[in-house]
């Protein structure tokens, strides 16, 4: 059973129960599994920092680093709320099942909005406070009302809400902005369109109903595949630019020249099939290169972890000044 | 006396009332573990108050 007839059925059955939300459903209004992805992006860029944050500092900041990404997503869901109604993957959703009313999602995403804003300023200091406020803003304002709905280049700009986190949670240990942080946010920045569009052209989507533009069906898939290789050759460069920052190291160089090769082989081959054979195997490529993207950043991610883990630790090739 | 096997409305709002209760116990931890770890910094100085509010010390 897929994902999609598994919420349907789950919304029927929901939609007959009076309304009355439970602690679960004010959860799931925060995107759980996008959470997750703002914690660990957040938390490489808190430790990757080269001032230590005390602990219980470092646990606050993430932890409402997290709850600002989830507001947004509460925020995300009132404002679309209409076009989560017609679209099956997201009819289960509280707001389209009829657990939660819109007018209590927008009450619950500006409150927590304003409560991880303030709470992050006071943990730790006012810049981390203002990304995460303008990280809130972005993604509600510029990606969900105006991008979204607008251009089918919607997931190319809309991507920068999601590459804050480690910029913020760098911040939060420096407090302030520099190439290490930049890179970062960029390094997301331009994996998300190829990681997307890997994805958009093997998932049939419902977006054409809604009324959502989406590169697949505004322009074809002939032009997503040589999106999805423009951008991935984009995204190398970015990726090794990293390695040559103070936040670089041995571990990083190696993930990087593994997985910038992985991807871009993936890239090429989706950019060499056409639909005919895509079809023919089931999208067995796009779906293959889809799962290498998420281990890429995976993978990027955790080398700058052990990298200044082994920093921290003083051993010679990765000590600071020595790469 | 008699137990009736409650409502489910009745368990989503006591799912809810003890969700949002255990978070605001967190909450209030959370601060007082910042306020302590705050304070045990090195860095920590009481901010200067306000002239002439010393309390007597002219």
């Amino acid at each position: 059973m897929s994902d999609a007839s598994l919420n349907a059925s789950r919304a029927q059955t929901r939609d007959a129960q009076p309304k009355d939300a439970g602690f679960g459903d004010f959860f799931a209004l925060l995107k759980p599994r996008v959470m997750s992805l703002v914690v660990f992006t957040a938390l490489v860029g808190l430790l990757a920092a080269p001032v230590s944050v005390h602990p219980v500092v470092g646990f606050t900041a993430i932890l409402f680093i997290a709850i600002g990404g989830g507001a947004s997503g509460a925020l995300n869901m009132w404002w679309d709320a209409d076009i989560d109604r017609i679209m099956k993957r997201t009819k289960g959703r509280p707001i389209p099942a009829g657990r939660i009313t819109e007018g209590e999602a927008f009450g619950f995403g500006i409150a927590l909005s304003a409560i991880s804003v303030v709470m992050l300023g006071l943990a730790t200091n006012f810049v981390a406070a203002g990304l995460l406020a303008f990280t809130i803003f972005f993604y509600v304002v510029v990606y969900s009302m105006w991008l979204k709905r607008w251009t089918p280049q919607n997931i190319v700009i809309g991507g920068a809400a999601g590459a804050f986190p480690p910029m913020i949670g760098w911040a939060a240990a420096t407090g302030g902005v520099s190439i290490e942080s930049v890179l970062m946010f960029t390094l997301i920045f331009m994996w998300t369109p190829p990681h997307f569009w890997a994805l958009a052209l093997f998932m049939k989507s419902d977006y054409d109903e809604a009324g959502v533009p989406m590169l697949t069906s505004t322009h074809g898939r002939r032009v997503t595949r040589n999106h999805i290789l423009a951008y991935t050759i984009l995204l190398v460069p970015v990726s090794f630019a990293l390695a040559f920052t103070s936040i670089g190291g041995p571990t990083y160089i190696v993930a990087a020249v593994l997985l910038n090769a992985l991807f871009l082989r993936g890239a090429w081959t989706i950019w060499r099939r056409d639909e005919v054979a895509a079809e023919a195997d089931g999208y067995a490529t796009e779906k293959k290169v889809f799962k290498h993207s998420l281990y890429y950043l995976f993978g990027l991610f955790v080398a700058i972890l052990v990298d200044a883990t082994l920093r921290g630790m003083d051993i010679a090739p990765f000590a600071s000044g020595s790469f | 006396m008699s137990f009736r096997k409650p409502h489910e409305i009745h368990t989503r709002r006591f799912s809810r009332n003890m969700g949002l209760g255990l978070v605001l116990a967190a909450f209030v931890a959370l601060v007082f573990g910042l306020t302590v770890a705050k304070v045990s910094q090195d860095e920590f100085a009481v901010p200067d108050t306000v002239k002439g509010a010393n309390y007597g010390q002219n």
